[in-house]
């Protein structure tokens, strides 16, 4: 069977290939979101985190020998007190001076991590065994069965995130914040705190994102930075601190780069870039952002 | 946060007066004649990259210091430079000044397509924006086939600069690069002090009162922008004669940071901060060339160390000081 | 009232922002139970006041202390959680809540709150809109919102920053009507009013203030006297 003049199999698979990538921008972007909401802050080392949660895996599988639900577990408890220790240590006292700041100071964090991620384990990537071998039959198409269930981890927690944020108390305090820090303070929350666990929680999403990459591409110091700018254009497409916005242009994204490398394989590393340039031009705010 | 606590000099360099731009001239010269000596006691490629790197980091003060935009994305004009003046000067066989003219004038053109975005953002937007251009430009930099993808473009050829220098020869290519360099300084130089500089200072300041004073804020900051990636794409070109390559290290990421860097080590928005900091960051990793890889670390700790205790840089922390010193 | 038996104490109250010096020495003291005003022009520094005693001013110094603790080095949510509610004067409902998130997100920090029934039970027009965002309710709706949301709390102290400001004169008498109940029922309330007839209903003192510090203090009592010396301050 073919669809303009493609076999099938091959647009199924680009397809599924796409929905993989999206998976990581969404569960990527998805954790820039929250953390921008609350902390005004780009957090530039977000792709730093991600290898890093590839690589506490890596780690806990080769050292200790905790296998892959293990490390799906632990290591973004490893990356999210990291990040906690950074924002309590360091990102505090910038929330007075220009945002930039904060961003040129993840910046930093980001090269100091791949560099010494690097030191350690040299540049070129490390395999990561697959935990689930084989492929399911899903009728129109055979797809790797990690593979799936990378997609499937990826939904489930971008899901019960937007409930934890919609539905609960503490997720009425991130909303409240987001929107008057001051104010919810003045209440008897204890802002400087929810800010370090938001801050903690969002880079363990990005943790979370490096464990499920890791069976499927090579755990390298720098599988994060070539991914995060890509993300910074979803981010601009989505809607910058929209949650809905960062995981429907996440999925929505990666799926039109699959169909781009099957219609027009050349420009599947760019395309993501030229979208971001329709949005600036036509709707600047992104596809779900508010002006602010 | 208000908008006077942006990317903005100390309060000084408002007051500037005529007798510190005659100080910033004579420190300038006294620059030139530094590079001049260590030229001679030093490998002079350390000190003509210096300058190309000061050059880049001029061009971006002038958008991140006197303007108040922040572009994350700069290496696209300086490396699509160094790419367009080396293919002109290889493929061509044009001369070097001319090579160096196009650079500047294809950098300026796509920083007026990125301009033209970037500057309806603000802060972290731009940032961003231009971020995601850039890498952009490097993946069709890997695909495009003149740009040798991963080798880079490789041996351009060295000829005449303005018919007069020979820059096969090591002090005639050290030479041109200084005329570029004190070129670049100057056109920097005289754009911050003139009055269109002036706007761009008042559109730093507080953007909604030189709107409300009937300015088109949005094209100042696009001229900016365009005459910030001409310069760059000029240093780039001259970059890539000296090192007689265009690589793709030029418009990646890291050299977007690195520029950043310099500035923020050397003093945003002061004139001579971005030689200063270029000359720390270059000189840096000259030092330790021989453990490449701990060099991202370190780059990594300045920034962090200069943004959590040091955010005026070496040279604003210089004039903050002299200027207590005065007050007194 | 004096200082030694006051609830909250103000003393020497200075407060900036950024570089600009907005209060200068301001004192003033506020027993249990009583509702005490502060009257004066704009920018005279009765906000500030309000938020350099909830913690929100970062840079302030001087003294104040309720029921007889410093707080003025504590952060907000310590101060909060000391019993003291504010509502402020732009009422603070976020857009990304709906009226019931909004009713029910500040938390319990005191002993004995009144309980949601009863609340919704003076402003039932919230359990109307319950479903609807916050920001969408009318000016007045917004107002009954800001106080409801305090006052399940548990908080015994409130601080009510120009409730009355742009609403219309059937809804300022409600509120005349809700502050004055408050009072009985033990609340001890510190208000920023322009609208000095509004006050006067029911407060026991009146506070002036002029350029961050207090110039004069009237008691209910002096009213009769007082009104001239108001008018001549406020300007009116």
């Amino acid at each position: 069977m073919e669809i303009f003049g493609i076999p099938a199999q091959a647009l199924y698979g680009q397809l599924a290939l796409g929905l993989v990538n999206g998976a990581f921008y969404a569960l990527l972007s998805l954790g820039l979101a929250i953390i921008f909401g609350l902390l005004n802050l780009i957090n530039f080392a977000h792709g730093a985190q991600y290898m890093l949660g590839a690589y506490v895996a890596w780690m806990l599988l080769s050292y200790l020998g905790i296998g892959f639900w293990g490390a799906l577990v632990v290591a973004p408890l490893v990356v999210a007190v990291l990040g906690m220790a950074l924002e309590r240590g360091l990102l505090r006292y910038l929330r007075d001076v220009d945002q930039i700041y904060g961003l040129l100071l993840t910046f930093g964090v980001a090269l100091i991590l791949e560099g010494l991620v690097a030191q350690s384990y040299g540049w070129s990537g490390m395999p990561y065994a697959n935990p689930l071998p084989g492929s399911v039959d899903l009728g129109f198409m055979r797809m790797p069965m990690y593979r799936l269930v990378a997609i499937a981890i990826s939904l489930v927690v971008c899901l019960a995130v937007w409930i934890a944020i919609e539905r609960t108390k503490l997720g009425a305090y991130l909303r409240a914040a987001s929107e008057d820090a001051d104010m919810v303070q003045a209440f008897g929350v204890n802002i400087p705190r929810l800010i370090m666990l938001t801050y903690g929680f969002g880079v363990g999403l990005a943790g979370l994102a490096g464990v499920v990459a890791a069976p499927v591409y090579q755990v390298s110091p720098a599988m994060g930075s070539n991914l995060i700018i890509v993300v910074f254009a979803v981010v601009v497409i989505g809607g910058m601190g929209s949650i809905a916005g960062s995981v429907i242009a996440g999925f929505g994204l990666g799926l039109i780069e699959g169909l781009t490398k099957v219609f027009y394989p050349a420009a599947s590393t760019t395309v993501i870039f030229f979208i971001m340039i329709l949005i600036l031009i036509f709707r600047p705010s992104g596809l779900f952002g508010s002006t602010r | 946060m208000t908008s006077s606590t942006s990317l903005s000099a100390s309060r000084g360099e408002r007051r500037i007066t005529r007798r510190r731009r005659l100080v910033e001239l004579g420190l300038f010269a006294a620059i030139v004649l530094a590079l001049m000596l260590a030229s001679q006691m030093m490998n002079p490629f350390v000190v003509m990259k210096i300058m190309c790197f000061a050059m880049f980091a001029l061009a971006l003060n002038l958008l991140m210091g006197f303007t108040g935009i922040v572009s994350f994305g700069h290496a696209m004009f300086f490396g699509g430079g160094a790419y367009m003046g080396g293919y002109a000067i290889k493929a061509f066989g044009w001369p070097l000044e001319a090579g160096i003219l196009l650079a500047a004038a294809v950098a300026a053109l796509l920083g007026l397509g990125t301009g033209v975005l970037a500057v309806r953002r603000h802060g972290i937007y731009t940032a961003m924006v231009t971020l995601a251009f850039a890498q952009m430009l490097l993946f069709l930099a890997i695909q495009a086939p003149f740009t040798g993808g991963e080798d880079g473009l490789q041996s351009i050829p060295r000829g005449y600069f303005l018919g007069l220098l020979d820059t096969r020869s090591e002090f005639q290519l050290f030479l041109t690069t200084l005329i570029l360099f004190v070129a670049v300084f100057l056109i920097v130089f005289r754009t911050v002090h003139s009055p269109f500089g002036q706007t761009l200072k008042a559109i730093r300041e507080n953007e909604a009162r030189a709107i409300s004073l009937g300015y088109h804020t949005n094209r100042y900051k696009l001229a900016a922008f365009v005459l910030s990636a001409a310069l760059s794409g000029a240093a780039g070109a001259m970059k890539a004669v000296v090192f007689e390559l265009a690589s793709l290290t030029d418009v990646s990421w890291h050299t977007s940071g690195e520029v950043v860097l310099m500035n923020l080590v050397g003093g945003i928005g002061t004139m001579l901060g971005p030689i200063a900091g270029a000359a720390i960051i270059i000189g840096i990793q000259e030092f330790l060339s021989g453990i490449e890889d701990w060099i991202l670390v370190i780059n990594g700790v300045i920034f962090v160390v200069v943004v959590i205790a040091f955010r005026r840089g070496v040279v604003g922390e210089a004039i903050g000081s002299l200027a207590r010193r005065e007050g007194r | 009232m004096t200082a030694d038996t006051a609830m909250l104490s103000v003393r020497d109250l200075h407060a900036w922002y950024g570089e600009s010096h907005v209060l200068h020495g301001m004192t003033l003291h506020v027993g249990r139970g009583e509702v005490v005003t502060l009257l004066g022009r704009n920018g005279a520094g009765k906000s500030t006041t309000m938020r350099a005693i909830m913690g929100l001013m970062k840079k302030r110094s001087g003294s104040i202390t309720y029921e007889e603790r410093e707080t003025i080095t504590l952060p907000p949510h310590r101060i909060a959680r000391m019993g003291i509610a504010y509502c402020p004067e732009h009422r603070g409902i976020f857009s990304r809540l709906d009226v019931q998130e909004n009713l029910e997100l500040p938390p319990v920090i005191g002993a004995d709150p009144l309980t949601l029934d009863r609340v919704q039970a003076m402003f039932p027009r919230l359990v109307e809109r319950r479903h609807s965002p916050g920001t969408k309710l009318s000016g007045g709706e917004q107002q009954m919102l800001a106080i409801a949301r305090i006052l399940r709390t548990g908080a015994r102290f409130l601080l009510l920053d120009e409730p009355t400001e742009g609403l219309a004169p059937i809804i300022v008498k409600q509120l005349g009507e809700i502050i004055a109940s408050l009072r009985t029922i033990g609340f001890t309330i510190l208000l920023v009013e322009q609208n000095f007839r509004f006050a006067s209903g029911f407060a026991d003192r009146h506070y002036v203030v002029e350029h961050g510090r207090v110039v004069d203090e009237i008691a209910a009592g002096d009213l009769a006297a007082g009104s001239e010396r108001i008018r001549a301050y406020l300007g009116v």
